[in-house]
């Protein structure tokens, strides 16, 4: 690096510590304090908080939310980003604010849309009760608010991805007649792979941390409509820390987890766009 | 296709278009449209005295100030973490750039029961500032703190980019001509990265508005003091207030839609700049 580009070491060093002191008071330590606010009583009190069956049901309502809204979106995912990063057309630019728009909804409000769908007061709600279904307070709308608010997440990674990758294999592949499928499944799916991975991940860890908009619809009712974050929410109200935290930890561990396949996939999307870009050089 | 701009070889776009849109509407349009359904219920006169209540008026405050306040503060250390992230090297810099999308991962309800547990009385951080008079947690404080935890990533992950991609050979030109380094930063590269920040502040502060999760546990929730926005539609939802939960929240949801609009205009004014030079 030239001078001219470069700051003295002592500017150079204290930009550095200030810069981790910011992220220690704001990320490192609220991630330690999960953990060791979780273990401070051991290891055994520590397992036994989560064997508890309020615990259990909370995390198999959340394991069932995110088995549905997962592959729901994933296929929106790929449609969403087959039609625009593959093709040009009118009212792109609009689709896509579209699409994003669950990002900028407040995840209260996200569970109040659907209250005024199919609450008692709501456009479906008598109805609905003089069939006998039960949609609000129900784990079904629990899944439905969580697939509204982890809606984009497939697409949003899939879509750069695969406009990165163009269009030239998948049209080579048409012209020496492979079917519309086959061309989708033996060219595009390898070479998304990574991004989809990500992408899938990511509304993963998205659908079963949601609070706010689980909590408007949820109706807490103990080993029944209380996914993993509520459960926690409770625990904690209950100054039961040690069991909050345990519980915490899961889907903090989620969230490291997620970290580090999204700087795997990084990594291995870099060299493989390198390898694409030096391709197209010679 | 009258749709498509030019022909393509490929096929799959009807299906795939026509997926995408009927699956949005499912699942985002029609229940999104209920808001506004919902308020064409309502009298204006009833509307108005809802959003404009002296509860709703500070819920809004705190909401929409507590946002703005912490989507400042990450301006500067966003960009100052992007700046040394981008062009400084440090042990366990790998590690310190993945854990920059911790707060995207981390459920708000994990972030919320941890900051409140260090920022309370006795809690890690909390029994200094506590000491020195300061009420880090339940109060409006705290509202900023969550706030601040929330948006850094958005900060980051805006403007690191955009410092990746500045030329050096400018920066050595500029040198070479006799820039000192302060004149390179103020006049090259603060420019190049002024829409980026822009955006970043945009970025965070739609998010952190309507922000629950992380801020509901630190934040005292006395109503006309610390009791933040998207809490309020709670509690009038669980007083059968279909029509207050509504009014609020339409009016949370239309602040949201403009910040996204503006977004999205000062990336149109940006690009169109670069396209420019």
């Amino acid at each position: 690096m030239s001078l001219a580009r470069t700051e003295s070491p002592i500017v150079r060093r204290s930009l550095i510590g200030i810069a981790l002191v910011y992220l220690g008071v704001f990320i490192f330590i609220p991630l330690f304090i999960v953990f060791s606010t979780a273990l401070q009583k051991g290891i055994v009190i520590y397992l036994n908080s989560l064997k508890d069956s309020d615990t259990i049901a909370a995390i198999q309502l959340t394991l069932l939310t995110a088995l549905i809204a997962v592959p729901l979106n994933l296929v929106f995912g790929v449609a969403a980003s087959w039609a625009i990063a593959k093709f040009d057309f009118h009212g792109k630019n609009f689709l896509l604010t579209l699409i994003d728009v669950p990002l900028s909804v407040s995840p209260v409000i996200s569970g109040l849309i659907f209250v005024l769908l199919f609450g008692l007061q709501g456009v479906f709600g008598p109805w609905l009760r003089d069939h006998g279904w039960k949609i609000i307070f129900a784990p079904t709308a629990i899944i439905l608010a969580t697939i509204f608010v982890t809606f984009p997440m497939v697409a949003r990674e899939l879509i750069p991805v695969m406009k990165a990758q163009g269009n030239d294999e998948e049209e080579a592949a048409i012209t020496l007649g492979a079917s519309g499928w086959k061309t989708f499944w033996y060219i595009t799916l390898p070479n998304i792979k990574w991004g989809l991975l990500y992408g899938v991940i990511l509304c993963n860890a998205r659908a079963m941390g949601e609070f706010g908009a689980v909590s408007v619809v949820s109706g807490h009712i103990r080993g029944l409509t209380n996914t993993l974050p509520l459960q926690i929410e409770i625990l904690y109200n209950e100054y039961n820390f040690t069991a909050a935290f345990a519980a915490a930890s899961l889907l903090a561990f989620l969230a490291l987890i997620t970290l580090l396949i999204k700087s795997l996939v990084e990594y291995r999307f870099r060299s493989e766009l390198k390898a694409v870009r030096k391709q197209g050089a010679h | 296709m009258i749709l498509l701009k030019q022909k393509s070889t490929l096929p799959g776009f009807r299906l795939a278009l026509g997926y995408t849109v009927f699956y949005l509407s499912l699942i985002v349009l029609i229940p999104l449209s209920m808001l506004f359904v919902k308020t064409s219920t309502i009298s204006f006169s009833d509307f108005w005295a809802v959003v404009t209540a002296p509860r709703t008026l500070a819920a809004y405050r705190l909401s929409f100030g507590a946002a703005f306040i912490a989507s400042f503060i990450n301006i500067f250390f966003g960009f100052l973490i992007a700046w040394v992230l981008a062009r400084y090297n440090f042990p366990g810099k790998k590690i310190v750039d993945a854990l920059i999308d911790f707060p995207f991962a981390l459920p708000t309800a994990v972030a919320g029961i941890a900051l409140t547990t260090i920022y309370s009385s006795n809690g890690l951080l909390g029994q200094y500032l506590y000491s020195i008079g300061i009420h880090s947690a339940y109060s409006w404080l705290g509202v900023v703190l969550a706030l601040i935890f929330i948006g850094l990533p958005f900060v980051v992950r805006t403007v690191e980019p955009v410092l990746q991609e500045i030329d050096p050979e400018i920066e050595d030109a500029a040198a070479s001509l006799g820039a000192g380094r302060l004149e390179i930063f103020l006049r090259i590269i603060f420019p190049a990265v002024l829409p980026s920040l822009v955006t970043g502040f945009s970025l965070a502060f739609a998010r952190t508005i309507g922000e629950y999760g992380s801020v509901v546990f630190i934040a005292g929730n006395m109503p006309g003091k610390t009791e933040i926005a998207p809490l309020l539609i709670i509690t009038k939802l669980e007083q059968y207030d279909y029509s207050g939960a509504t009014a609020i929240a339409l009016v949370m949801l239309i602040v949201s839609f403009l910040l996204l609009a503006l977004t999205n205009l000062t990336q149109w004014w940006a690009s169109k700049r670069i396209g420019m030079s």
